[in-house]
């Protein structure tokens, strides 16, 4: 199979439990031939066991021990498969209890989103808690699967109704591109074939829709953002006086020969070549890893970003960002953080939290300060020093940070950039 | 279609490069486990890559079952000589002679689980902060949940419960005297992807996995090689057969398949026809459903 020119897409799953996520994912592999036959006799053999006819597809996605003895799934699990036009990695995320924090650490890397919904009960407290998750993430494509379209008699009304809440809501939600499918996890309706059942619906199946919608274009190629990772100095005889600077492009494109600022600094110089692995190349663009040399010889190092010289982010040390907490222990007020950004690291406080959201109806509630695990809500961060920041709707890579506990060294927050 | 977009192997190979910076950048001591396998390989090529024109700045660390594939060996000390990196070897069989392991007995003893305690004790010894390894998420069902940066505690233990949470490119390799970090820059290719970038770079790969023809024996559903430590059973009959082997471990108990692919060409028309994953012929994932999560808890590859 010759597909090398085929692009990579990420999407995340999402829906409540018994909404039928995992037999779709088990249907989505087993129907684009992706599960190998060692993986079908194992989950033929379970599938006996507990005594199912035929093979429980929701199977497929079994993961960890732990949660095989307790029935659930504990956090993201990855999934890949790949079709004659693109390869997909799912981030397969299970609703439960850690369900907030679960989803969107599945759905910062996702390019989509997909939701199920459960066609006998139409839209749930859950439906608007992942849409408001995948639009707060800023994923560029929302597929709402209406699943088991088999129990309410593949009813075009039933459809048309549950399209018609789903609107309601999410209006208030920021969505660049929505699509609505009425499915059969169970029985293949719509997901890899075409449904005989439903003659009325025109449009194509889930996995040509994950097949071909635009994605190149969610990139941000306007504002040339390049974080710094570390300084390459080969010091050897061929190359003694190379310094390049090394990192993946965070947004836009480079040139040689463009004039750059270096940041925080602000001194200025001109790209004088690129470098992706061994081959010197003319252009480049993200996500591309590659080194940078500069035609001047001026101080470059590890949290230090070059951008072109007339398009230059923001420098801040106080913002404001929506922030999702990730960690069991709650946030201490005033307590001290490490805050990533980029390939930057400074020390950070919350300074004040503004609100707190209800993501299953969108309030804002005013009068809670404490954050938990699983709770969102917009605070006001102070830095030690600025970082170069964009606000994270024009820019997922500089404009997303996270928060870690400089006791426990865990990662305890996600923020995007106001 | 614009033309400023990544094919997905240049995206994976991009993702993995920067992780491999990342661990340079975040790590004091980083090492790359070096098993001579096709993985680690591929991790090697893309660290050459990632740091270019500077030298690869990781040492390599092989934990020596002592049950090689002479093969392995001879590639192994072509790499480091032609890469001009540093090679450590971790030996099971010296963890064996301190008393430190016993071999296990039995006809499907293998050396695989003493691994664990040679890794840990030679990450003890030379103070790794991060080891870079060639896992990949399709490989194992555990796996699928696995980190770029998995937090092993102070005893090499890895909790799957209590992972640290990765968002975007955001990699938090922050740690305490005595814990490490197993890096996994190649987590989100597949078998097929691996192969097919092997081809594309051509990239030098040891003849055990290009068919060619050996004396075997069957078991436990595949051909399995034999040499020096392997006990043949009652009834098992010695064969020659033209395999090729889909991953390569312990000599004792990784089986090989029977084919006649022997260019990489022909190797990624197979695999992409092929039914059954690749640890599908290792006898050491078969002992029970959960064997690799097992070992992986206690602080495995
Ligand atoms: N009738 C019908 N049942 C379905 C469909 N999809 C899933 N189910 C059933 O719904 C139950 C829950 O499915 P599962 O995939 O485990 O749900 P999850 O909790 O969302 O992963 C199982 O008994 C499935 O067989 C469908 O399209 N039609």
């Amino acid at each position: 199979m010759e597909i090398n020119n085929n692009q990579l897409l990420r999407f995340t799953t999402a829906g409540s439990v018994d909404d039928g996520k995992s037999t779709l994912i088990g249907r989505l592999l087993y129907d684009s031939k992706s599960i190998f036959e060692d993986q079908l006799e194992s989950v033929s053999a379970t599938s006996a066991k507990k005594g199912h006819d035929g093979v429980d597809l929701a199977l497929f996605t079994d993961g960890l021990k732990d949660e095989r003895e307790q029935g659930i799934t504990i956090d993201v699990a990855y999934r890949y498969f790949t079709t004659p036009k693109r390869k997909f990695i799912i981030a397969d995320t299970p609703g439960h209890i850690q369900y907030t924090r679960n989803m969107v650490t599945g759905a910062s890397t996702a390019n989509a989103a997909v939701i199920l919904i459960d066609a006998r009960h139409g839209v749930i407290e859950q439906t608007k808690r992942h849409s408001f998750i995948a639009s707060l993430l800023n994923i560029p494509h929302l597929i709402v699967c209406i699943n088991k379209m088999d129990l309410v008699d593949y009813s075009e009304d039933k459809f048309n109704d549950i399209i018609a809440r789903f609107e309601e809501f999410s209006s208030k939600l920021l969505m660049k591109d929505l699509r609505f499918i009425p499915i059969s996890a169970l029985d293949g309706d719509n997901v890899v074939n075409r449904s005989n059942n439903m003659e009325w619906y025109q449009g194509g199946t889930l996995l040509n829709i994950l097949e071909t919608i635009h994605i190149s274009s969610d990139i941000n190629k306007i504002d040339a953002r390049f974080p710094v990772q570390t300084v390459l100095r080969p010091q050897s005889e061929e190359h003694r006086d190379y310094r390049g600077y090394a990192g993946r492009v965070a947004s836009g494109i480079y040139r040689v020969g463009d004039e750059v600022a270096v940041l925080p600094s602000g001194f200025t110089s001109k790209i004088k070549s690129i470098n992706a692995g061994e081959n010197e190349v003319e252009e480049a663009y993200a996500p591309m890893s590659i080194s940078m040399a500069l035609e001047d010889d001026i101080d470059v190092s590890r949290g230090d970003m070059i951008v072109r010289k007339n398009n230059q982010p923001e420098p801040t040390q106080e913002f404001d960002v929506m922030l999702c907490w990730l960690n069991d222990e709650a946030a201490r007020p005033r307590a001290k953080y490490t805050i990533m950004h980029t390939s930057n690291e400074q020390r950070a406080m919350i300074q004040e939290v503004i609100y707190k959201i209800d993501i299953n109806t969108y309030d804002r509630i005013i009068d809670e300060k404490e954050l938990n695990m699983n709770d969102i809500s917009r605070v006001k961060i102070r830095c030690t020093r600025p970082l170069m920041t964009d606000s994270y709707r024009d820019n997922r890579n500089t404009g997303s940070v996270i928060l870690i506990d400089e006791m426990t060294n865990e990662t305890v927050a996600a923020g995007m950039i106001v | 279609m614009s033309k400023y977009y990544l094919n997905y192997l240049d995206e994976l190979e991009s993702e993995a490069i920067y992780i491999l910076r990342e661990v340079w950048a975040q790590f004091d001591n980083p090492v790359i486990l070096f098993s001579g396998g096709k993985d680690s390989i591929l991790v090697t090529h893309l660290a050459k890559k990632a740091f270019y024109p500077a030298r690869i700045p990781f040492a390599l660390l092989h934990v020596d079952t002592g049950h090689n594939f002479p093969e392995t060996i001879e590639f192994r000390d072509n790499l480091v000589k032609e890469l001009g990196v540093k090679l450590i070897v971790g030996s099971v069989q010296e963890s064996i002679n301190k008393g430190r392991v016993v071999e296990e007995r039995g006809k499907n003893a293998t050396r695989n689980a003493l691994q664990i305690i040679t890794l840990l004790d030679t990450i003890e010894e030379q103070k790794i902060d991060c080891a870079i390894g060639g896992g990949r998420r399709d490989e194992e069902k555990a796996r699928a949940k696995e980190r770029f940066f998995s937090h092993r505690n102070d005893f090499g233990e890895w909790d799957p419960k209590n992972q640290r949470p990765e968002l975007w490119n955001l990699l938090n390799g922050k740690h305490f005297e005595g814990e490490h970090f197993r890096a996994f820059p190649i987590s989100n290719w597949t078998e097929m992807d691996v192969w097919n970038y092997i081809k594309r770079e051509n990239i030098q790969i040891p003849s055990l996995y290009i068919a060619h023809e050996r004396e075997v024996v069957w078991r436990s559903n595949s051909w399995i090689p034999v040499s020096e430590f392997l006990k043949i059973e009652e009834g098992e009959k010695v064969e020659k057969k033209m395999i090729r082997f889909r991953t390569l471990g312990d000599i004792t108990i990784t089986g090989g398949i029977e084919s006649e692919a022997d260019t990489l060409g022909k190797i990624v028309e197979e695999v992409s026809a092929m039914r059954k994953t690749e640890r599908g012929d290792r006898s050491d994932d078969k002992r029970s459903e959960t064997a690799m999560e097992d070992r992986k808890k206690q602080g495995y590859f």
